[in-house]
């Protein structure tokens, strides 16, 4: 008996030990650079595990450049932008696709499907082509027109997989009301979708803030980089001297949206991800 | 307010044909009622004057006007969905005008239009809930109100009550009969369930397996059914069936044999002699009386219900023949009855199940025959 | 025609019989339609809402691919893409006193042998750890939503962002990480883990597997949320031990959801470019395809050349889909 409770408390031990290490592993990455940028540039190189007193220098560094503060702006109307023009053209595309049988939707889902598997790499310079044709270049309308390359697959996927999900009744109780397709798509299905369109907004916000490829082709100058790009390119007096006291605190100021967002949004964004991947 | 018409109505799904020939002229002002069993059609031949479906093959025809390409709202149709399908983001009152702000109407005929309707079908009270704040009942009235509004010439009804539970179905059911009343409108009505059906048509369409078995009231679908699937169909409990083999008699009709009831001649006439037969009574035309020795039939059960009592019989090889008596009755379980009936009020099908038409008038009634026991 | 009307309603057979004169243009079309009018325009609106999607998809996918075909034919550079001549396969192999071309490069096929090591560990190992994970979070205790919202953050930081903060946490003179395992006495001096050629591509997986285990944990976690409870009941009663029943039961029905987390992954990891780009850069000993295209085609302006290694990685990529969704149908197939 008594050894049976000692396993069964040692299990627990063992499981709550598993939890502590995940949860370390988890977060500990993002607390240590809190934690660096912290602190004042003499003590960055001595290795500590906590904040013993709070320094902002850092963010004052980097708040202070105004190529920084461009590249929050460019990242922020940028990924606005591209969640808008994905939802918006998302969802049409979902109706027509979950909605209505027609010849030639498989074959649109497999297209659809096979632009979201294929690698930003191999349009490169086919896109670099279209975007230097339409004087896009080193403009947010650049990355605005190339994210929707991997945005609105996906965006178009999940919408899909819950707009199939809407009972047929209702849509033929707003056709035997007079609704057209369009009517019903905004005045009946939209409503119904906010959570939905909520969590393909938030995952397409992400990925689009979150881009770095296209962002470092197809911008040039300081004033046009997004984020992720600006962070990649802040560099020191020379390439072994990284000033990661700022460095740290930009990957702060552009991260700690993102884990709000995330953690207030969990389970939305874990639905949305399921809905996407599982119906493959 | 409007008739409908359909001539040769086909329907296919693929290769599958759903609705075959089907041809009906449904009066104006009428309530009429599709009644089969699950999957035989029903719901597609009501989604096909809606509009909802297209006709494969065949012309329907609202007032004299075909109507194939029309859209629902074109056809002046309103339709009550078997799940009620309300908006859940509108609230009553808007679930209502829906129908009504997409026609254009102005703000003042369409607030005019849904209290009307609100108050025609007591939702007066309700109009700024949202469906999910309302209960069954009210959800049905609801989604009845919204058909309703527009004011069309047809009102259509796919199962309106199946998702409703026994006694609310009651009076729902009530309700729709009185709404008919009140309205006039013409109406189509689709059921599962030969109860509803018998209660509120005026005029019932039996489908089975995508035809049209019979058409008729409720008292001449229940009186004379056309075909075995229609007397099996109508009636509860179902009309009993029994195997026997035909002779004609003359003017008299038809002579018959049965197995535990002896002979008998049937006012029915048949074509061919010696054909095998099912005979059809209704467990109420049947009379049992008590029966000494080993004659007659083995009681196998006693169901009670208060007025009435079913007498569950064996019979040697077959279904347990029902009969319905009086209650309370002498007869319990384990004894033995013999039986009579109306000779007019039996049935014969044919081997392809349609009856034997009918000699004499039925409402001369004759004294019952008495059926000696083998 | 099997209706037998045995009480009719009252036909209206004087108005009936004057159909034709209102509907004479509505008789006028073929007697089989093609469905009704709702579905055809249900149809038509099908398409046109379609439309803008396949319009943006063709000029940011469809046409942009044709073109980085052509450019692999042909020996385009950055400055005049214009001006490109054709040259036939030049780009992937030719003979001209020996052989160059892609095919020919060292560095090419170091690189597609990176990208396939690269993906087959990070992914194999985030297949294993996800497992780990989501059988963790699938456990009932408290604070199960805290941690689970903590797993989330790796998998939102910005690519990036995190490479970033794991080349500090690596640095080979003030990283925490060589800090803790000489404190730990596990190595004797620091290593210069982005650095030095054998331990660079464990770095870059180390920070993949960081950053897309809760990805596939999610996925998996879903699937094991949907496992019926009463299995496990029946397990627990006849006293098998939970390793058994994780391999006889938790695994075979999560199987296919761990696939797809994998499929989704490998796709990811073929095609993998920040990670390295910002950690090791452009070291050969880490360079994937899509850090040789790139580098081809942006670094060293050769349009041409670099659009050729695109077209490669991009048949690899179609490949390994194509032998999925072959697989995947053949799955389907054998469940239903
Ligand atoms: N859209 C459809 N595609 C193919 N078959 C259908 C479709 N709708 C109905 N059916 C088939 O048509 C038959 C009749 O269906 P339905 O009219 O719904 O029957 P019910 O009388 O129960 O309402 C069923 O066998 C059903 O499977
Ligand atoms: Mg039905």
């Amino acid at each position: 008996m008594t050894l049976r409770r000692l396993q069964a408390i040692l299990l627990k031990i063992g499981f709550w030990l598993l939890v502590g290490v995940l949860m370390l592993y988890a977060i500990f990455p993002f607390y240590y650079a809190v934690v660096t940028s912290l602190k004042p540039s003499s003590e960055l190189f001595e290795v500590s595990y906590w904040v013993d007193s709070v320094d902002l220098s850092n963010y004052a560094a980097v708040l202070s450049q105004p190529a920084f503060l461009a590249a929050i702006r460019n990242s922020v109307v940028v990924a606005i932008s591209v969640v808008a023009i994905a939802l918006l053209l998302g969802l049409t595309a979902a109706w027509a696709l979950g909605r209505v049988r027609f010849r030639g939707r498989t074959t649109v889902m497999i297209l659809v499907l096979g632009v979201s598997m294929f690698p930003q790499v191999a349009v490169l310079s086919g896109l670099f082509e279209v975007i230097r044709t339409l004087d896009l270049y080193n403009s947010p309308g650049g990355l605005i027109l190339s994210y929707t390359i991997f945005t609105l697959p996906f965006t178009v996927w999940i919408l899909t997989t819950f707009m199939r999900q809407l009972p047929d009744e209702l849509e033929e109780a707003a056709i035997v009301d007079g609704a057209s397709p369009w009517v019903t798509l905004t005045k009946v299905f939209m409503p119904l979708l906010w959570p939905a369109m909520a969590t393909t907004g938030l995952l397409a916000f992400i990925a689009a803030w979150n881009e770095f490829l296209f962002a470092l082709t197809f911008t040039l100058t300081d004033s046009e980089r997004t984020v992720p790009v600006a962070i990649a390119l802040i560099s020191g007096g020379s390439q072994y001297e990284l000033p990661w006291g700022p460095i740290m605190a930009a990957s702060v100021i552009v991260t700690v949206p993102l884990v709000i967002l995330v953690v207030i949004f969990q389970r939305r964004i874990v639905s949305g991800l399921t809905a996407g991947a599982v119906k493959g | 307010m409007a008739s409908v018409t359909l001539e040769n109505v086909n329907k296919r799904f693929g290769t599958t044909r759903v609705i075959e020939d089907v041809s009906l002229e449904i009066g104006d002002g009428e309530f009429v009622v599709f009644v089969g069993p699950s999957g035989c059609g029903k719901s597609t031949l009501l989604r096909l004057i809606a509009g909802l479906e297209s006709i494969t093959h065949g012309d329907l025809m609202i007032d004299d006007q075909r109507v194939n390409n029309l859209t629902p709202p074109e056809r002046g149709i309103g339709m009550v969905f078997q799940s009620y399908a309300l908006y859940p983001h509108m609230t009553v009152h808007d679930n209502i005008a829906f129908g009504l702000k997409l026609a254009k109407s102005d703000k003042q005929t369409m607030e005019e239009r849904v209290s009307q309707t609100a108050k025609i079908l007591q939702l007066d009270n309700l109009l700024d809930r949202l469906p999910k704040a309302l209960s069954g009942g009210q959800r049905q009235r609801v989604a009845i109100g919204r058909a309703m509004a527009r004011e069309p010439k047809i009102l259509l009804f796919d199962e309106p009550l199946s998702n409703l539970d026994a006694s609310l179905r009651v009076q729902t059911r009530n309700e729709i009969a009185h709404l008919h009343e009140r309205l006039g409108s013409t109406m189509i009505y689709v059921t599962h369930d030969q109860v509803e059906a018998m209660t509120l048509a005026d005029r019932i369409v039996v489908l089975n397996e995508g035809h049209v078995e019979q058409v008729g009231s409720p008292r001449a679908l229940y009186e004379q059914p056309a075909s075995r699937f229609v007397a099996g169909f109508i009636g509860s409990p179902r009309m009993n069936f029994l195997s026997v083999t035909g002779r004609t008699a003359g003017e008299a009709g038809c002579q018959i044999s049965i197995p535990g009831l002896g002979d008998q001649v049937l006012p029915r006439r048949m074509e061919n002699d010696d054909e095998s037969l099912t005979l059809g009574v209704r467990p109420e035309h049947l009379i049992p009386a008590a029966a000494t020795g080993e004659s007659g039939f083995k009681i196998l059960n006693v169901e009670y219900l208060g007025s009435e009592a079913y007498l569950y019989l064996q019979v040697p090889d077959g279904e347990a023949l029902v009969c319905r008596t009086e209650a309370p009755c002498p007869f319990t379980r384990g004894g033995r009855v013999t039986l009579t009936f109306d000779a007019h009020r039996a049935h014969l099908f044919d081997r392809d199940g349609h009856a034997l038409p009918m000699i004499a008038a039925p409402d001369t009634q004759p004294a019952p025959a008495q059926a000696t026991t083998s | 025609m099997t209706a037998r009307e045995q009480q009719g309603a009252p036909p209206d057979n004087g108005r009936h019989a004057a159909s034709g004169d209102g509907s004479v243009r509505l008789d006028a079309p073929p007697r089989r339609e093609r469905g009704t009018r709702v579905r055809r325009r249900r149809v038509r609106a099908a398409w046109l809402f379609l439309t803008p999607m396949l319009i943006v998809l063709a000029a940011v996918a469809g046409w942009p691919l044709m073109r980085t075909f052509w450019f692999s034919l042909t020996d385009a550079s950055l400055s005049s893409l214009e001006g490109a001549q054709f040259i036939g396969l030049e780009n992937y192999l030719v003979f001209d006193e020996g052989w160059y071309g892609i095919m020919a490069d060292p560095l090419w096929w170091q690189s597609v042998w990176n990208t396939l090591y690269f993906a087959l560990v990070s992914v194999s190992l985030e297949a294993v750890l996800g497992v780990i994970v989501a059988l963790v979070l699938n456990a009932h205790f408290r604070g199960r939503t805290l941690v689970r919202a903590a797993m989330l953050i790796p998998w939102a930081i910005p690519t990036v962002v995190s490479a970033k903060i794991w080349a500090w946490m690596l640095n080979d003179q003030f990283g925490i990480i060589n800090h803790l395992l000489m404190g730990l006495g596990l190595i004797a001096a620091p290593l210069s883990w982005t650095a030095d050629a054998s331990l660079s591509m464990w770095a870059v997986i180390m920070v993949d597997v960081w950053k897309a285990t809760p990805f596939v944990a999610l996925l998996v976690l879903a699937a094991l949320q949907m496992l019926p409870g009463d299995c496990y009941e029946a397990a627990k009663v006849d006293g098998i031990s939970p390793v058994k029943v994780f391999f006889r039961v938790t695994l075979p029905l999560i199987t296919p959801a761990l696939l797809v987390a994998v499929i989704f992954r490998a796709l990811d990891a073929l095609r993998v470019f920040d990670v390295i780009y910002v950690l090791t850069s452009n070291a050969s000993s880490t360079m994937t395809m899509s850090i040789y295209a790139r580098q081809q085609l942006v670094e060293f302006q050769d349009v041409g050349y670099g659009s050729a290694a695109s077209t490669l990685l991009f048949m690899i990529i179609a490949l390994v889909t194509v032998i999925y969704l072959y697989l995947g149908r053949r799955q389907l197939g054998g469940e239903s």
